[in-house]
Protein backbone atom coordinates (compact mmCIF):
# COMPACT_ATOMS: atom_id res chain seq x y z
CA UNK A 1 0.00 0.00 0.00
CA UNK A 2 1.63 3.19 -1.27
CA UNK A 3 0.14 6.66 -2.59
CA UNK A 4 1.08 9.66 -4.15
CA UNK A 5 0.40 11.68 -0.70
CA UNK A 6 2.69 9.40 1.36
CA UNK A 7 5.70 12.36 1.52
CA UNK A 8 3.26 14.80 3.04
CA UNK A 9 1.51 12.45 5.38
CA UNK A 10 5.53 11.45 6.42
CA UNK A 11 6.24 14.65 6.90
CA UNK A 12 2.99 15.68 8.82
CA UNK A 13 3.80 12.37 11.01
CA UNK A 14 7.48 13.70 11.82
CA UNK A 15 5.96 17.19 12.64
CA UNK A 16 3.10 16.14 15.15
CA UNK A 17 5.89 13.29 17.05
CA UNK A 18 7.66 16.64 18.07
CA UNK A 19 4.82 19.28 18.07
CA UNK A 20 2.46 18.69 20.18
CA UNK A 21 3.30 14.83 20.75
CA UNK A 22 6.68 15.37 22.27
CA UNK A 23 6.29 18.25 24.05
CA UNK A 24 2.95 17.36 25.66
CA UNK A 25 4.77 14.12 26.87
CA UNK A 26 7.40 15.88 27.83
CA UNK A 27 5.32 17.96 29.69
CA UNK A 28 3.24 15.51 31.12
CA UNK A 29 5.88 13.79 32.93
CA UNK A 30 7.32 16.75 34.20
CA UNK A 31 4.15 17.65 35.64
CA UNK A 32 3.70 13.79 37.16
CA UNK A 33 7.16 14.75 39.06
CA UNK A 34 4.99 16.91 41.89
CA UNK A 35 4.27 13.24 42.96
CA UNK A 36 7.71 12.85 44.26
CA UNK A 37 6.48 15.94 46.41
CA UNK A 38 3.93 14.30 47.89
CA UNK A 39 0.06 13.80 47.47
CA UNK A 40 -1.82 17.40 47.83
CA UNK A 41 1.20 18.51 45.64
CA UNK A 42 0.21 15.76 43.06
CA UNK A 43 -3.23 16.61 43.05
CA UNK A 44 -2.94 20.37 43.22
CA UNK A 45 -0.76 19.99 39.75
CA UNK A 46 -3.38 17.31 38.44
CA UNK A 47 -6.47 19.66 38.97
CA UNK A 48 -4.48 22.67 37.34
CA UNK A 49 -4.09 20.99 34.32
CA UNK A 50 -7.59 18.96 34.18
CA UNK A 51 -9.12 22.22 34.90
CA UNK A 52 -7.18 24.36 32.01
CA UNK A 53 -9.63 26.67 30.28
CA UNK A 54 -10.90 25.49 27.19
CA UNK A 55 -9.35 21.85 28.68
CA UNK A 56 -11.28 19.47 26.27
CA UNK A 57 -10.74 21.52 23.07
CA UNK A 58 -6.70 20.98 24.14
CA UNK A 59 -6.91 17.85 24.95
CA UNK A 60 -8.69 17.14 21.27
CA UNK A 61 -6.24 19.09 19.42
CA UNK A 62 -2.79 18.57 21.28
CA UNK A 63 -3.06 14.91 22.26
CA UNK A 64 -6.15 12.86 20.98
CA UNK A 65 -6.07 14.28 17.11
CA UNK A 66 -2.22 14.55 16.53
CA UNK A 67 -1.56 10.85 18.74
CA UNK A 68 -4.14 9.02 17.52
CA UNK A 69 -2.47 10.12 13.60
CA UNK A 70 0.99 9.75 14.87
CA UNK A 71 0.18 6.39 16.28
CA UNK A 72 -1.50 4.80 13.91
CA UNK A 73 0.48 5.92 11.01
CA UNK A 74 2.76 4.96 13.20
CA UNK A 75 1.71 1.38 12.94
CA UNK A 76 1.70 1.53 9.32
CA UNK A 77 5.18 2.44 8.64
CA UNK A 78 6.42 -0.05 11.31
CA UNK A 79 5.23 -3.30 9.79
CA UNK A 80 6.41 -1.69 6.20
CA UNK A 81 9.58 -2.26 7.16
CA UNK A 82 11.25 -5.30 7.20
CA UNK A 83 14.06 -5.35 9.96
CA UNK A 84 17.42 -6.64 9.38
CA UNK A 85 19.72 -6.15 12.61
CA UNK A 86 20.90 -9.89 11.97
CA UNK A 87 22.77 -8.67 8.46
CA UNK A 88 23.55 -5.22 9.69
CA UNK A 89 24.01 -4.79 13.65
CA UNK A 90 25.14 -1.40 13.50
CA UNK A 91 23.94 1.25 16.65
CA UNK A 92 21.23 3.24 13.78
CA UNK A 93 19.76 0.04 13.01
CA UNK A 94 18.98 -1.00 15.92
CA UNK A 95 17.67 2.15 16.83
CA UNK A 96 15.51 2.15 13.64
CA UNK A 97 13.84 -1.47 14.73
CA UNK A 98 13.36 0.20 18.42
CA UNK A 99 11.53 2.90 17.65
CA UNK A 100 9.17 0.90 15.61
CA UNK A 101 9.05 -1.66 18.26
CA UNK A 102 8.33 1.08 21.03
CA UNK A 103 6.15 2.90 18.98
CA UNK A 104 3.97 -0.41 18.31
CA UNK A 105 4.30 -0.76 22.51
CA UNK A 106 3.26 2.50 22.89
CA UNK A 107 -0.09 2.09 21.19
CA UNK A 108 -1.15 -0.59 24.04
CA UNK A 109 0.22 1.41 26.81
CA UNK A 110 -1.56 4.68 25.64
CA UNK A 111 -4.39 2.78 25.33
CA UNK A 112 -4.31 1.23 28.63
CA UNK A 113 -3.43 4.25 30.16
CA UNK A 114 -6.22 6.27 29.09
CA UNK A 115 -8.26 4.11 30.03
CA UNK A 116 -6.95 3.91 33.26
CA UNK A 117 -6.95 7.78 34.01
CA UNK A 118 -9.12 9.68 31.25
CA UNK A 119 -12.32 6.98 30.91
CA UNK A 120 -12.28 6.99 34.02
CA UNK A 121 -12.77 10.18 34.96
CA UNK A 122 -15.12 10.71 32.16
CA UNK A 123 -17.19 7.76 34.29
CA UNK A 124 -17.14 9.47 37.24
CA UNK A 125 -14.08 8.50 39.12
CA UNK A 126 -12.29 10.70 40.70
CA UNK A 127 -8.68 10.64 39.17
CA UNK A 128 -6.14 11.52 41.78
CA UNK A 129 -2.79 10.54 43.91
CA UNK A 130 -4.20 7.98 45.67
CA UNK A 131 -6.47 6.43 42.12
CA UNK A 132 -3.11 6.30 40.72
CA UNK A 133 -1.21 4.84 44.24
CA UNK A 134 -4.18 2.10 43.52
CA UNK A 135 -3.35 1.29 40.17
CA UNK A 136 0.48 1.04 40.98
CA UNK A 137 0.33 -1.08 44.18
CA UNK A 138 -0.07 -3.62 41.82
CA UNK A 139 3.73 -4.90 40.55
CA UNK A 140 2.55 -5.89 37.30
CA UNK A 141 1.33 -2.80 36.41
CA UNK A 142 4.29 -0.77 38.10
CA UNK A 143 6.54 -2.94 35.67
CA UNK A 144 3.71 -2.17 32.62
CA UNK A 145 3.57 1.68 33.36
CA UNK A 146 7.74 1.59 33.94
CA UNK A 147 7.70 -0.05 30.38
CA UNK A 148 5.54 2.19 28.93
CA UNK A 149 7.25 5.54 30.65
CA UNK A 150 10.73 4.17 28.83
CA UNK A 151 8.89 3.55 25.38
CA UNK A 152 7.75 6.80 25.70
CA UNK A 153 11.21 8.69 26.58
CA UNK A 154 13.39 6.54 24.16
CA UNK A 155 10.61 7.06 21.39
CA UNK A 156 10.67 10.68 22.08
CA UNK A 157 14.62 10.87 22.31
CA UNK A 158 14.89 8.74 19.39
CA UNK A 159 12.57 10.78 17.70
CA UNK A 160 14.25 14.14 17.93
CA UNK A 161 17.21 12.06 16.34
CA UNK A 162 15.55 11.23 13.34
CA UNK A 163 13.34 14.57 13.28
CA UNK A 164 16.30 16.55 13.04
CA UNK A 165 17.16 14.17 9.91
CA UNK A 166 13.38 14.16 8.24
CA UNK A 167 13.66 18.13 8.23
CA UNK A 168 16.86 17.88 6.73
CA UNK A 169 18.49 20.01 9.92
CA UNK A 170 21.47 17.64 10.89
CA UNK A 171 23.23 16.66 7.38
CA UNK A 172 26.96 15.91 8.06
CA UNK A 173 28.04 12.77 9.87
CA UNK A 174 29.49 14.94 13.01
CA UNK A 175 25.93 16.88 13.38
CA UNK A 176 23.92 13.32 13.38
CA UNK A 177 26.62 11.63 15.67
CA UNK A 178 26.50 15.27 18.33
CA UNK A 179 22.89 14.73 17.94
CA UNK A 180 22.96 11.32 18.82
CA UNK A 181 24.60 11.64 22.30
CA UNK A 182 22.33 14.57 22.97
CA UNK A 183 19.62 12.29 22.12
CA UNK A 184 20.97 9.82 24.85
CA UNK A 185 20.84 12.85 27.48
CA UNK A 186 17.17 13.41 26.58
CA UNK A 187 16.56 9.52 26.85
CA UNK A 188 18.46 9.19 30.42
CA UNK A 189 16.80 12.65 31.68
CA UNK A 190 13.06 12.21 31.19
CA UNK A 191 13.47 8.60 32.05
CA UNK A 192 14.60 9.40 35.29
CA UNK A 193 12.13 12.35 35.63
CA UNK A 194 9.52 9.66 34.67
CA UNK A 195 10.40 6.79 37.16
CA UNK A 196 11.22 8.86 39.96
CA UNK A 197 7.20 9.99 39.87
CA UNK A 198 5.57 6.55 39.35
CA UNK A 199 7.87 5.08 42.44
CA UNK A 200 6.77 8.02 44.20
CA UNK A 201 3.39 6.21 44.39
CA UNK A 202 4.21 3.43 45.68
CA UNK A 203 6.79 3.65 48.24
CA UNK B 1 68.21 -22.97 -4.22
CA UNK B 2 67.31 -26.66 -2.65
CA UNK B 3 65.50 -25.09 0.31
CA UNK B 4 63.25 -22.60 -1.93
CA UNK B 5 62.07 -25.89 -4.15
CA UNK B 6 60.91 -27.94 -1.15
CA UNK B 7 58.85 -24.55 0.00
CA UNK B 8 57.27 -24.50 -3.31
CA UNK B 9 56.51 -28.56 -2.90
CA UNK B 10 55.18 -27.90 0.48
CA UNK B 11 52.77 -25.10 -0.67
CA UNK B 12 51.75 -26.58 -3.33
CA UNK B 13 51.06 -30.01 -1.40
CA UNK B 14 49.17 -28.05 1.06
CA UNK B 15 47.43 -26.06 -1.09
CA UNK B 16 46.07 -29.45 -3.19
CA UNK B 17 44.35 -30.70 0.26
CA UNK B 18 42.59 -27.56 0.72
CA UNK B 19 39.55 -27.42 -0.43
CA UNK B 20 36.26 -24.40 -0.44
CA UNK B 21 33.35 -25.17 0.26
CA UNK B 22 30.16 -23.03 -1.44
CA UNK B 23 26.34 -23.47 -0.84
CA UNK B 24 24.83 -21.81 -3.52
CA UNK B 25 21.12 -20.56 -3.81
CA UNK B 26 20.08 -21.60 -7.31
CA UNK B 27 16.76 -21.27 -8.65
CA UNK B 28 16.42 -22.22 -12.98
CA UNK B 29 14.19 -19.90 -14.25
CA UNK B 30 12.09 -16.58 -12.53
CA UNK B 31 9.26 -18.34 -11.98
CA UNK B 32 10.81 -22.11 -10.51
CA UNK B 33 10.85 -22.99 -6.49
CA UNK B 34 14.52 -21.94 -5.30
CA UNK B 35 16.91 -24.64 -4.02
CA UNK B 36 20.36 -25.22 -2.53
CA UNK B 37 23.52 -26.63 -3.87
CA UNK B 38 27.13 -27.43 -2.79
CA UNK B 39 30.09 -27.57 -4.39
CA UNK B 40 33.94 -28.76 -3.55
CA UNK B 41 36.59 -26.55 -4.72
CA UNK B 42 40.40 -27.08 -5.13
CA UNK B 43 41.62 -23.71 -3.21
CA UNK B 44 44.00 -21.45 -5.27
CA UNK B 45 45.71 -18.95 -3.71
CA UNK B 46 44.14 -15.11 -4.28
CA UNK B 47 41.18 -17.37 -4.92
CA UNK B 48 37.80 -14.76 -5.55
CA UNK B 49 34.05 -15.74 -5.50
CA UNK B 50 33.71 -15.43 -9.87
CA UNK B 51 36.92 -17.51 -10.39
CA UNK B 52 35.73 -19.83 -8.32
CA UNK B 53 32.07 -19.81 -10.08
CA UNK B 54 34.48 -19.83 -13.37
CA UNK B 55 36.02 -23.40 -11.95
CA UNK B 56 32.39 -24.44 -11.46
CA UNK B 57 31.17 -23.78 -14.82
CA UNK B 58 34.47 -25.58 -16.36
CA UNK B 59 33.39 -28.49 -14.59
CA UNK B 60 29.92 -28.27 -13.40
CA UNK B 61 29.81 -31.41 -10.69
CA UNK B 62 28.59 -30.66 -7.05
CA UNK B 63 29.65 -31.62 -3.96
CA UNK B 64 28.02 -35.28 -4.20
CA UNK B 65 29.90 -35.88 -7.06
CA UNK B 66 27.03 -35.51 -9.37
CA UNK B 67 26.91 -33.56 -12.28
CA UNK B 68 25.03 -30.44 -12.52
CA UNK B 69 23.99 -26.94 -14.74
CA UNK B 70 26.94 -24.60 -14.90
CA UNK B 71 25.87 -21.98 -12.08
CA UNK B 72 24.98 -18.76 -13.79
CA UNK B 73 26.10 -15.25 -12.43
CA UNK B 74 26.56 -11.68 -14.12
CA UNK B 75 29.71 -10.66 -14.38
CA UNK B 76 31.34 -7.46 -16.54
CA UNK B 77 34.36 -4.96 -14.86
CA UNK B 78 35.58 -7.68 -13.20
CA UNK B 79 36.82 -4.47 -10.63
CA UNK B 80 34.30 -2.58 -8.92
CA UNK B 81 33.46 -0.40 -10.96
CA UNK B 82 30.24 -1.87 -12.75
CA UNK B 83 28.31 -3.37 -10.18
CA UNK B 84 26.73 -6.38 -12.55
CA UNK B 85 28.27 -9.27 -10.79
CA UNK B 86 26.64 -7.96 -7.46
CA UNK B 87 25.28 -10.94 -4.86
CA UNK B 88 24.87 -11.91 -1.07
CA UNK B 89 27.67 -13.06 0.23
CA UNK B 90 27.04 -14.93 4.03
CA UNK B 91 24.20 -13.21 4.29
CA UNK B 92 25.71 -9.48 3.11
CA UNK B 93 25.23 -7.94 -0.26
CA UNK B 94 28.27 -7.18 -2.24
CA UNK B 95 30.33 -7.34 -5.49
CA UNK B 96 31.62 -10.51 -6.06
CA UNK B 97 34.48 -9.89 -8.71
CA UNK B 98 36.69 -8.22 -5.42
CA UNK B 99 34.91 -10.80 -3.01
CA UNK B 100 38.83 -12.83 -2.10
CA UNK B 101 37.49 -16.38 -1.05
CA UNK B 102 40.36 -15.94 2.00
CA UNK B 103 38.25 -13.05 3.75
CA UNK B 104 35.02 -15.25 4.05
CA UNK B 105 34.54 -17.76 6.35
CA UNK B 106 33.15 -21.28 4.77
CA UNK B 107 31.24 -22.60 4.01
CA UNK B 108 30.75 -19.61 1.99
CA UNK B 109 27.05 -18.65 1.04
CA UNK B 110 25.78 -17.26 -2.16
CA UNK B 111 22.59 -16.22 -2.87
CA UNK B 112 20.93 -13.47 -5.37
CA UNK B 113 20.42 -9.57 -4.66
CA UNK B 114 16.65 -11.16 -3.39
CA UNK B 115 15.21 -7.18 -3.24
CA UNK B 116 15.24 -7.58 -6.95
CA UNK B 117 12.90 -10.01 -8.86
CA UNK B 118 15.49 -13.31 -9.42
CA UNK B 119 15.97 -14.03 -13.71
CA UNK B 120 18.25 -17.34 -12.95
CA UNK B 121 20.63 -18.36 -9.75
CA UNK B 122 22.77 -15.44 -9.00
CA UNK B 123 21.23 -13.26 -11.78
CA UNK B 124 18.72 -10.29 -10.83
CA UNK B 125 16.56 -8.12 -12.70
CA UNK B 126 18.02 -4.40 -11.61
CA UNK B 127 15.45 -2.79 -14.32
CA UNK B 128 13.58 -1.19 -11.02
CA UNK B 129 16.86 1.11 -10.23
CA UNK B 130 17.11 2.16 -14.09
CA UNK B 131 13.22 2.80 -14.28
CA UNK B 132 13.77 4.96 -11.17
CA UNK B 133 16.84 6.86 -12.94
CA UNK B 134 14.67 7.80 -15.65
CA UNK B 135 12.01 8.83 -13.42
CA UNK B 136 14.50 10.95 -11.00
CA UNK B 137 15.70 12.69 -14.80
CA UNK B 138 19.43 11.21 -13.86
CA UNK B 139 20.90 13.51 -16.79
CA UNK B 140 21.70 17.17 -17.51
CA UNK B 141 19.79 18.22 -20.44
CA UNK B 142 21.68 20.68 -22.70
CA UNK B 143 20.15 20.52 -26.09
CA UNK B 144 17.99 23.13 -27.48
CA UNK B 145 16.86 24.50 -31.12
CA UNK B 146 20.24 26.38 -31.21
CA UNK B 147 23.64 26.45 -29.90
CA UNK B 148 23.15 27.29 -26.29
CA UNK B 149 26.64 27.85 -25.64
CA UNK B 150 28.88 26.97 -22.53
CA UNK B 151 27.19 26.46 -19.24
CA UNK B 152 27.88 27.96 -16.00
CA UNK B 153 31.05 26.36 -14.32
CA UNK B 154 31.12 24.37 -11.31
CA UNK B 155 33.05 25.71 -8.19
CA UNK B 156 36.04 22.74 -8.13
CA UNK B 157 35.44 22.15 -4.36
CA UNK B 158 31.89 21.36 -5.26
CA UNK B 159 32.83 19.30 -8.03
CA UNK B 160 35.48 17.13 -5.82
CA UNK B 161 32.25 16.12 -3.82
CA UNK B 162 29.92 15.72 -6.51
CA UNK B 163 32.53 13.28 -8.00
CA UNK B 164 32.06 11.57 -4.86
CA UNK B 165 28.28 11.12 -5.51
CA UNK B 166 28.93 9.84 -9.62
CA UNK B 167 30.65 7.15 -8.25
CA UNK B 168 27.45 5.68 -7.98
CA UNK B 169 27.65 2.43 -10.00
CA UNK B 170 23.64 1.59 -9.61
CA UNK B 171 24.58 -2.08 -8.00
CA UNK B 172 21.72 -2.01 -5.64
CA UNK B 173 23.77 -3.20 -2.71
CA UNK B 174 22.22 -0.23 -0.99
CA UNK B 175 18.52 -1.20 -1.89
CA UNK B 176 19.40 -4.82 -0.92
CA UNK B 177 20.67 -3.50 2.56
CA UNK B 178 17.26 -1.19 3.30
CA UNK B 179 14.62 -2.46 5.81
CA UNK B 180 12.03 -0.11 3.74
CA UNK B 181 12.84 -1.50 0.61
CA UNK B 182 10.81 -4.43 0.04
CA UNK B 183 7.36 -5.75 -1.66
CA UNK B 184 5.24 -3.40 0.86
CA UNK B 185 6.87 -0.02 -0.13
CA UNK B 186 7.69 1.43 -3.54
CA UNK B 187 11.13 3.27 -2.29
CA UNK B 188 13.08 3.79 -4.87
CA UNK B 189 15.76 3.58 -2.53
CA UNK B 190 18.92 5.39 -1.18
CA UNK B 191 21.18 5.75 -4.29
CA UNK B 192 18.50 7.07 -6.08
CA UNK B 193 18.23 10.17 -3.46
CA UNK B 194 21.42 10.82 -4.03
CA UNK B 195 21.74 10.79 -7.86
CA UNK B 196 19.31 13.54 -7.23
CA UNK B 197 21.55 15.84 -5.41
CA UNK B 198 24.40 14.92 -7.70
CA UNK B 199 22.45 16.23 -10.37
CA UNK B 200 21.13 18.75 -9.01
CA UNK B 201 24.40 20.37 -7.61
CA UNK B 202 25.46 20.28 -11.07
CA UNK B 203 24.67 23.91 -12.56
CA UNK B 204 23.57 22.86 -15.44
CA UNK B 205 21.68 20.17 -14.15
CA UNK B 206 20.09 22.29 -12.03
CA UNK B 207 17.81 24.37 -13.89
CA UNK B 208 15.46 21.14 -13.83
CA UNK B 209 15.91 20.85 -10.04
CA UNK B 210 12.32 21.27 -8.89
CA UNK B 211 11.23 18.53 -11.18
CA UNK B 212 13.72 16.04 -9.90
CA UNK B 213 12.44 17.31 -6.40
CA UNK B 214 9.08 16.84 -7.36
CA UNK B 215 9.43 13.10 -8.28
CA UNK B 216 11.23 12.42 -4.73
CA UNK B 217 8.05 14.11 -3.18
CA UNK B 218 6.12 10.76 -4.77
CA UNK B 219 4.70 7.62 -4.13
CA UNK B 220 8.33 5.61 -3.83
CA UNK B 221 10.28 9.04 -3.07
CA UNK B 222 12.40 10.67 0.37
CA UNK B 223 9.40 9.95 2.52
CA UNK B 224 9.59 6.16 2.56
CA UNK B 225 13.06 6.74 4.35
CA UNK B 226 13.19 5.38 7.86
CA UNK B 227 16.88 6.24 8.48
CA UNK B 228 18.35 2.71 9.58
CA UNK B 229 21.38 4.20 7.75
CA UNK B 230 22.37 0.77 6.31
CA UNK B 231 22.66 2.22 3.03
CA UNK B 232 25.73 4.03 3.81
CA UNK B 233 27.43 0.90 5.92
CA UNK B 234 26.57 -1.16 2.72
CA UNK B 235 28.15 0.98 0.07
CA UNK B 236 31.13 -0.21 -1.64
CA UNK B 237 31.65 3.05 -3.02
CA UNK B 238 31.90 4.72 0.10
CA UNK B 239 29.23 7.13 -1.17
CA UNK B 240 27.81 9.48 1.66
CA UNK B 241 24.19 8.49 1.21
CA UNK B 242 23.01 9.61 4.40
CA UNK B 243 24.35 13.00 4.15
CA UNK B 244 22.66 13.19 0.53
CA UNK B 245 19.25 11.68 1.85
CA UNK B 246 19.27 14.68 4.99
CA UNK B 247 20.50 17.12 2.09
CA UNK B 248 17.24 16.14 0.05
CA UNK B 249 14.99 16.03 2.66
CA UNK B 250 15.91 19.91 3.11
CA UNK B 251 15.45 20.31 -0.24
CA UNK B 252 11.93 18.34 -0.60
CA UNK B 253 10.80 19.98 2.30
CA UNK B 254 11.97 23.79 1.08
CA UNK B 255 10.36 22.71 -1.69
CA UNK B 256 6.82 21.69 -0.35
CA UNK B 257 6.69 25.55 0.94
CA UNK B 258 7.75 26.88 -2.43
CA UNK B 259 4.97 24.67 -4.49
CA UNK B 260 2.43 25.45 -1.56
CA UNK B 261 2.85 29.53 -1.42
CA UNK B 262 4.25 30.05 -4.69
CA UNK B 263 7.48 31.27 -5.43
CA UNK B 264 9.99 33.04 -8.07
CA UNK B 265 12.81 31.13 -6.63
CA UNK B 266 11.63 27.39 -8.03
CA UNK B 267 15.41 26.62 -9.35
CA UNK B 268 17.72 28.98 -7.46
C1 LIG C 1 4.34 8.91 23.23
C2 LIG C 1 3.91 9.30 22.10
C3 LIG C 1 4.80 9.45 20.90
C4 LIG C 1 5.75 10.39 20.67
C5 LIG C 1 6.16 11.50 21.57
C6 LIG C 1 6.32 10.13 19.39
C7 LIG C 1 7.29 10.88 18.80
C8 LIG C 1 7.92 10.59 17.61
C9 LIG C 1 8.90 11.38 16.95
C10 LIG C 1 9.39 12.72 17.41
C11 LIG C 1 9.29 10.74 15.83
C12 LIG C 1 10.34 11.19 14.82
C13 LIG C 1 9.73 11.63 13.54
C14 LIG C 1 10.70 11.62 12.39
O1 LIG C 1 11.31 10.58 12.10
O2 LIG C 1 10.86 12.64 11.75
C15 LIG C 1 8.58 9.52 15.79
C16 LIG C 1 8.74 8.58 14.82
C17 LIG C 1 8.03 7.44 14.76
N1 LIG C 1 6.95 7.10 15.56
FE1 LIG C 1 6.34 8.07 17.20
N2 LIG C 1 5.73 9.02 18.86
C18 LIG C 1 4.80 8.59 19.76
C19 LIG C 1 3.97 7.53 19.62
C20 LIG C 1 4.06 6.64 18.60
C21 LIG C 1 3.19 5.53 18.45
C22 LIG C 1 2.04 5.18 19.37
C23 LIG C 1 3.61 4.87 17.33
C24 LIG C 1 2.97 3.66 16.78
C25 LIG C 1 3.56 2.66 16.28
C26 LIG C 1 4.74 5.58 16.78
C27 LIG C 1 5.47 5.20 15.66
C28 LIG C 1 6.52 5.88 15.13
C29 LIG C 1 7.33 5.44 14.04
C30 LIG C 1 7.18 4.15 13.27
C31 LIG C 1 8.29 6.41 13.81
C32 LIG C 1 9.40 6.37 12.78
C33 LIG C 1 9.10 7.21 11.61
C34 LIG C 1 10.24 7.25 10.66
O3 LIG C 1 11.38 7.07 11.06
O4 LIG C 1 10.00 7.47 9.49
N3 LIG C 1 4.97 6.65 17.57
N4 LIG C 1 7.74 9.44 16.87
S1 LIG D 1 24.94 4.14 -3.82
FE1 LIG D 1 26.60 2.61 -3.54
S2 LIG D 1 25.49 0.74 -2.92
FE2 LIG D 1 23.96 2.11 -3.78
S3 LIG D 1 23.79 1.52 -5.93
FE3 LIG D 1 25.31 3.19 -5.85
S4 LIG D 1 27.29 2.17 -5.63
FE4 LIG D 1 25.73 0.61 -5.17
S1 LIG E 1 32.16 -7.30 -12.40
FE1 LIG E 1 31.87 -5.14 -12.37
S2 LIG E 1 31.66 -4.77 -10.26
FE2 LIG E 1 32.15 -6.86 -10.28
Amino acid sequence: MSRESDFYLRRLHSLLGIIPVGLFVAQHLVINHFATRGPEAFNAASDFMGNLPFVLFLEWFIIYIPLMFHGFYGVYIAFTAKNNVQRYGTFRNWMFMLQRITGVFLVIFIAWHIYDTRIQKALGVEVNFDMMAKVLSNPFMLAFYIAGVLAATFHLANGVWSFLVSWGITQSPRSQTIVTYISMAIFLILSVIGVQALLAFVV
Amino acid sequence: MSENTTAVKDLQQQTAQKTVLFEIRRQDTAESQPYWESFELEYRPNMNVISALMEIRRNPVNAEGKQTTPVNWEMSCLEEVCGACSMVINGRPRQSCTALVDQFTQPIKLEPMKTFPVVRDLIVDREFMFDSLKKIKAWVPIDGTYDLGEGPRMPERKRQWAYELSKCMTCGVCLEACPNVNDNTNFMGPALLSQVRLFNTHPTGAMNKDERLATLMTDGGIGECGNSQNCVVACPKGIPLTTSIAAMNRATNVQMFKNFFGSDHMVD
